[in-house]
């Protein structure tokens, strides 16, 4: 397959392009979609029309549970919520009705439906834009997560996760919607609930999340002129958690950084260092290590955000403190 | 409203039938009072006596392909859009032969087979969940009608006002049908609520009416008319009707409420009765003797019991069945 550098949201437009040309029942609803502003929709109007893709009232509770109706009557609807902190505004909805009216119905009915978004810290947005919900969501069961770091896996996971049948929220987090890579062309998945090494190494595992993904390689070639070999696991998709890939990678180096973009108060990477203390105790040469936002809303000052968020220092001292007393070869 | 709209009356048959169900749900809920009393149903059970005129007279203007979304009041929706009353016992028994494996009990109960998009906990929850299947069946050219029936207290919520501009800018083909008991749980309805409900889509373009909720033919008239606007794509319509719950907010509350409702008030409206209403009509059209009538009702007392003894027969689910029916693909966790 012919294989180009796209920029992250475009990839996410591209593989619901094609999820859209494969399959009619593929809707596409969220406020101004129709331009899209982040970009994981614009140009699909050109193509669909505004029968498929349509533009919405600031009303996150109710296209929400919409898209719940939808999926029941014979679509496939993929909301666009714009920014990870507006769902807050729709929790009813996507905790207590999408992420439970199949369970609660015994197992009649599939929901197929994605929601996806822009989310997190973009630079000074300040608090009420800059969340990053996930922790929360992986805690309601119901829904899967996914959050890929690449555009490539940008792509692939659109696909899955539109083909799936399950209510799925998807986060771009917002620094890295304007990355670029390699991303092919054509339609091709990256499977839900299977992890990637995006690095090899022996001496440390990192495994990282969303935007900590670039920090932690960052951190990871800067370790590497220090002669410590990290190895760096995306998770990719946060629920159903692809823990042996973590527990696989500790198997070898015996040591555990977790980077999160979220606060560290009950964050992915809490769940990660707990089941991997939990399930690789023996594996572990030192105590797993967490690096992610401080407990505070995100404050809008640049020097103020830039103190709560990760950053590479954050990574490699955590790093450095797994391996005091440890011999790492040069 | 839209007087134009031409429906025909129900035949006395389908009056008969609708008598029928109506006792169902009667008889059906005071089993449960019985069964709550004694402590055999675990949970929450919030009773529809006194407001199945609603439930019937909307259902029956409805095809069985068309949807409906209910509330935590939901057994008399169910009965009237078919679902059968074994498996909804089985359900309130918490027992694997209910509609939903015992997963959601009696403020669960779904049966999507049946356009039973679910009952649901949470007040308003369903509207939005309504509204959407209207969204989809206008989407792919379908003429279904979606009812999302919902309570005074649902009034207050913003996804109500949210849904109705959603349905009205899109034309979708549901009904906002709003059971106004008179009680937002505990608080009369009056104290909390401003204007009249069915005023508040005339803003929007969704044209509303109130009507007697305690009258099935009422009922029925006003929906059969919503229903054919909303299935020649002239869009939403709200009804409010009128009615009163004859017991609580819920069963059991006696022990924390205290009196809260006039004796008076339960009198006027216990004798205010929809199924007396009916009955009457019946008789007076020469459609059905009491002896008829009666002998009906015994019918659906028996139905009840043999549902009674099904949920009782019926075996609890298999504890492990708590860790599934979560995802399509039936997988927490991959690879542990």
């Amino acid at each position: 397959m012919k294989e180009r550098n796209s920029y992250f949201t475009t990839a996410m437009a591209e593989g619901l392009a094609e999820v859209m040309r494969e399959d009619e029942r593929v809707v596409v609803l969220g406020e101004d979609v129709a331009i899209s502003v982040i970009g994981g929709t614009r140009g699909l109007i050109d193509e669909f029309g505004p029968e498929r893709i349509v533009n919405t009232p600031i009303s996150e509770a109710t296209f929400v549970g919409a898209c719940i109706g939808a999926a029941a009557a014979g679509l496939r609807p993929v909301v666009d919520m714009m920014i990870g902190s507006f769902f807050y505004v729709a929790m009813d909805q996507l905790a207590n009705q999408a992420a439970k009216l199949r369970y609660m119905s015994g197992g009649q009915v599939e929901l197929p439906i994605v929601y996806f978004t822009g989310t997190g810290p973009s630079g000074s947005a300040a608090a009420q834009h800059s969340e990053n919900p996930h922790p929360m969501i992986m805690n309601v069961a119901g829904l899967k997560v996914v959050m890929p770091s690449t555009p490539y896996d940008a792509k692939g996971l659109m696909i899955s996760a539109v083909r799936a049948n399950d209510p799925i929220v998807y986060f771009q987090d917002a620094v890295l919607g304007g990355t670029r890579g390699p991303v092919p062309e054509g339609a091709y998945e990256v499977p839900i609930g299977v992890g990637d090494v995006k690095r090899t190494g022996r001496d440390v595992t990192i495994a990282a999340i969303g935007a900590t993904v670039p920090i932690a390689l960052r951190a990871a070639a800067a370790l590497e002129g220090e002669g410590v070999s990290a190895e760096v696991i995306d998770p990719r998709t946060l629920v159903p958690m692809d823990f042996d890939l973590i527990l696989d990678s500790v198997a070898k180096t015996g040591r555990l950084v977790v980077c999160d973009s979220a606060r560290l108060t009950c964050s992915a990477a809490s769940e990660i260092a707990a089941t991997v203390s939990e399930r690789g105790f023996d594996l572990l040469k030192s105590a797993p290590l967490r690096v992610a936002w401080e407990d505070v809303p995100i404050p809008f000052s640049p020097v103020l955000e830039k103190r709560v968020l990760v950053n590479d220092d954050r990574v490699l001292a955590a790093v450095r403190r797994t391996l005091e007393g440890a011999e790492v070869k040069a | 409203m839209a007087e134009d709209v031409k429906v025909n009356a129900p035949t006395a048959s389908e009056q008969l039938d609708m008598l029928r169900l109506m006792f169902r749900i009667r008889r059906f809920e005071e089993r449960l009072i019985e069964l709550h009393r004694a402590g055999r149903l675990p949970g929450f059970v919030h009773l529809y006596i006194g407001e199945e005129a609603i439930a019937v007279g909307v259902c029956s203007a409805l095809r069985p392909d068309d949807r409906i979304t209910s509330t935590h009041r939901g057994h008399g929706h169910l009965i009237a859009k078919g679902a059968e009353v074994h498996r909804m016992m089985a359900e309130l028994f918490g027992k694997v032969d209910g509609c939903c494996r015992g997963k959601g009990g009696s403020m669960h109960i779904m049966d999507f087979s049946l356009g039973i998009l679910g009952t649901n906990g949470i007040v308003g929850g369903g509207i939005p969940i309504a509204t959407g299947a209207a969204f989809a069946d206008k989407h792919q050219g379908s003429d279904k009608v979606t009812v999302a029936f919902f309570g005074d207290g649902a009034s207050n919520q913003g996804v109500f006002f949210e849904a109705m501009n959603l349905a009205s800018i899109w034309r979708l083909p549901v009904i906002f049908l709003c059971e106004n008991n008179g009680y937002t749980e505990w608080t009369p309805t009056e104290q909390l609520t401003a204007g009249k409900i069915a005023d508040r889509g005339e803003a929007m373009g969704v044209p509303g009416e109130q009507i007697d909720g305690n009258d099935v033919m009422v009922v029925r008239e006003a929906a059969a008319r919503a229903v054919a606007r909303a299935r020649i794509g002239e869009g939403p319509t709200l009804i409010e009707c009128r009615t009163y719950r004859h017991h609580g907010h819920n069963q059991g509350e006696e022990a924390f409420t205290g009196n809260y409702r006039e004796e008076e008030e339960i009198a006027r409206w216990r004798a205010n009765d929809p199924l007396q209403k009916l009955m009457e009509r019946l008789v007076t059209a020469g459609s059905a003797t009491e002896h008829e009538m009666g002998a009906m009702d015994l019918e659906e007392q028996t139905r009840v019991g043999e549902a009674v003894d099904f949920a009782e027969a019926s075996p609890y689910p298999d504890p492990e069945e708590a860790l599934m029916h979560l995802f399509a693909d039936d997988l927490n966790v991959v690879r542990t």
